[in-house]
């Protein structure tokens, strides 16, 4: 009964501090409510006893809120973030998105006929959760991985202003690097 | 030595008192460290925690235009929450409050939340000088996270574990801090980061005006100050735990060991502040991704392969 009402309790928090990314004015108002939404997820997941994956995902988002301040200043050249401002546009075809994504979800939750629990539950529920997602894709994983981690320094190479050559010259043999920001190692 | 065990969750209601205590502890060495600099007398100085928690309890709030009134005060109380929060995990001797299966993870999410606290802290007061603090801190952040969380790491692969109650287990035998050094200097370092303290605490220097204390006053102001206290104790406590074996120690019991050995770290961390000069972020940020990380990742592949051999 107890854990009813708490679940119940965290599952409007996370509603409404989600409704509330979109109602307030501010940007760093609607970044923290998004982030209390999704601490309140995370403390659903603690309730599942799926401990690692409940604190993580916590740890992850707070950290993301934080991350996303640092962007709204790099990346939003006359900072309207600092102004207040409205966090919705293109409201129509929002709302229909919004809309058909709730219903499609709702009445798959709703409609399918989800099969009875037999057996018991693993002791650990994480591990058995990895074995579940990844045992039999291994493979797969381990040929994406590499992958995945050769474009993202790909793409931070062709999408960086100033790589080292800009730095310590064509030859790579400058006494020191031409920084705009001076500054840690060897200055 | 015993096995950690969890105690009644009645005795959360005491776990703030002793924090409360430790942390003013720390807060009367910094004092008794100023005044001597000073000149001034060892008394003098230890009472001025309690004669500045008695001024900032009296003084009226100072106001700001346009303040985000919600997020400021947020900002102010959290550092305080986080670490109570913090002590949950944190064995005392053969007492736990909560040993659940992540606590080094439960340790590394609360500090995390102090980047959000801090950013929220220079973002309410809608100045141009504390937001500078609060970002100065983020970017600081972004250089001390990694390396921290490494630190964290290595000890629990030697338990095999992420209990704190493992990983105390696991040094019966042999202390951590003497086979991961490494670990343990990156660790404390980034306490001291995390707890806006010292070398690390440009946020709040005065070459912004006092960064994100420049307007906060009264109790906002008492808690973040606490606050930082607070941290600083419950990462040496989490120290104790991680590279001294919790209780372990000859003669004394282990809740006084752990208390001995918290105190000795804490005094460590508090003396840092007068002896090594502030750390610019930028400067920060090159030395912790290029000189930091890989010694940390190197101790975490040490420590590794050590286990593996070992079975």
């Amino acid at each position: 009964m107890l854990s009813v009402i708490v679940f119940s309790a965290l599952a409007v928090i996370a509603l409404a501090s989600g409704i509330a990314v979109f109602r307030v004015d501010s940007m760093a108002r609607a970044t923290y409510a998004l982030a209390v939404s999704f601490v309140a997820v995370g403390v659903m997941l603690l309730m599942f006893d799926l401990d690692y994956i409940g604190v993580i995902t916590i740890l992850m988002m707070v950290m993301e809120m934080a991350i996303m301040a640092i962007y709204m200043i790099m990346f939003m050249g006359m900072n309207p973030a600092l102004m207040p401002m409205s966090m919705v546009h293109n409201k129509r075809w929002s709302a229909i998105l919004a809309v058909g994504t709730f219903l499609l979800l709702a009445g798959g939750a709703l409609l399918i006929p989800w099969a009875a629990r037999t057996g018991s539950p693993a002791a650990d529920l994480t591990a058995s959760l990895g074995e579940a997602i990844m045992g039999s894709k291994m493979l797969v994983m381990l040929t994406v991985s590499p992958i995945l981690f050769a474009t993202i320094v790909a793409a931070l190479v062709l999408a960086n202003p100033r790589g080292r050559y800009d730095r310590w010259g064509d030859e790579l043999n400058r006494p020191t690097p031409d920084d705009p920001q001076q500054g840690g190692l060897g200055r | 030595m015993n096995d950690i065990v969890e105690v009644n969750p009645g005795w959360a209601l005491l776990a703030p008192v002793v924090l409360g205590l430790l942390a003013l502890a720390g807060a009367a060495l910094n004092g008794i460290l100023v005044a001597r600099a000073e000149g001034r007398s060892f008394r003098s100085g230890a009472v001025i925690p309690v004669l500045e928690t008695a001024r900032l309890m009296r003084q009226r709030r100072r106001t700001t235009v346009a303040a985000d009134v919600l997020l400021w005060r947020i900002g102010c109380a959290g550092l305080v929450v986080t670490a109570v929060l913090k002590t949950a995990v944190i064995p005392v001797g053969p007492w736990v409050l909560a040993d659940i299966p992540v606590g080094v993870v439960w340790f590394n999410t609360m500090d995390v939340f102090v980047w959000a606290l801090v950013w929220l802290i220079g973002w309410g007061a809608n100045s141009a000088h504390a937001l500078v603090g609060g970002y100065r801190f983020l970017a600081q952040a972004v250089s001390y996270e990694l390396p921290l969380m490494f630190a964290l790491v290595t000890p629990a692969v030697a338990a095999h574990s992420l209990r704190v109650s493992d990983v105390v287990a696991a040094q019966q035998e042999l202390w951590f801090i003497v086979w991961m050094p490494i670990a343990f200097v990156v660790f404390c370092l980034s306490v001291v980061a995390f707890s806006n303290w010292g070398p690390f605490a440009t946020s709040a220097s005065a070459d912004i005006a006092g960064g994100i204390l420049t307007e906060v006053s009264g109790v906002d102001r008492l808690l973040i100050l606490a606050g930082r206290y607070a941290l600083l104790t419950t990462g040496a406590a989490f120290a104790v735990a991680l590279f001294f074996g919790g209780g372990a120690g000859p003669l004394l019991p282990g809740w006084l060991w752990t208390l001995v050995k918290t105190l000795l770290l804490l005094a460590a961390f508090v003396t840092l502040r007068h002896r090594l000069p502030a750390v610019r972020p930028e400067r920060l940020a090159e030395v912790a991704w290029i000189i930091v990380l890989p010694a940390v990742l190197l101790q975490t592949l040490v420590v590794s392969i050590v286990v593996a051999v070992r079975g």
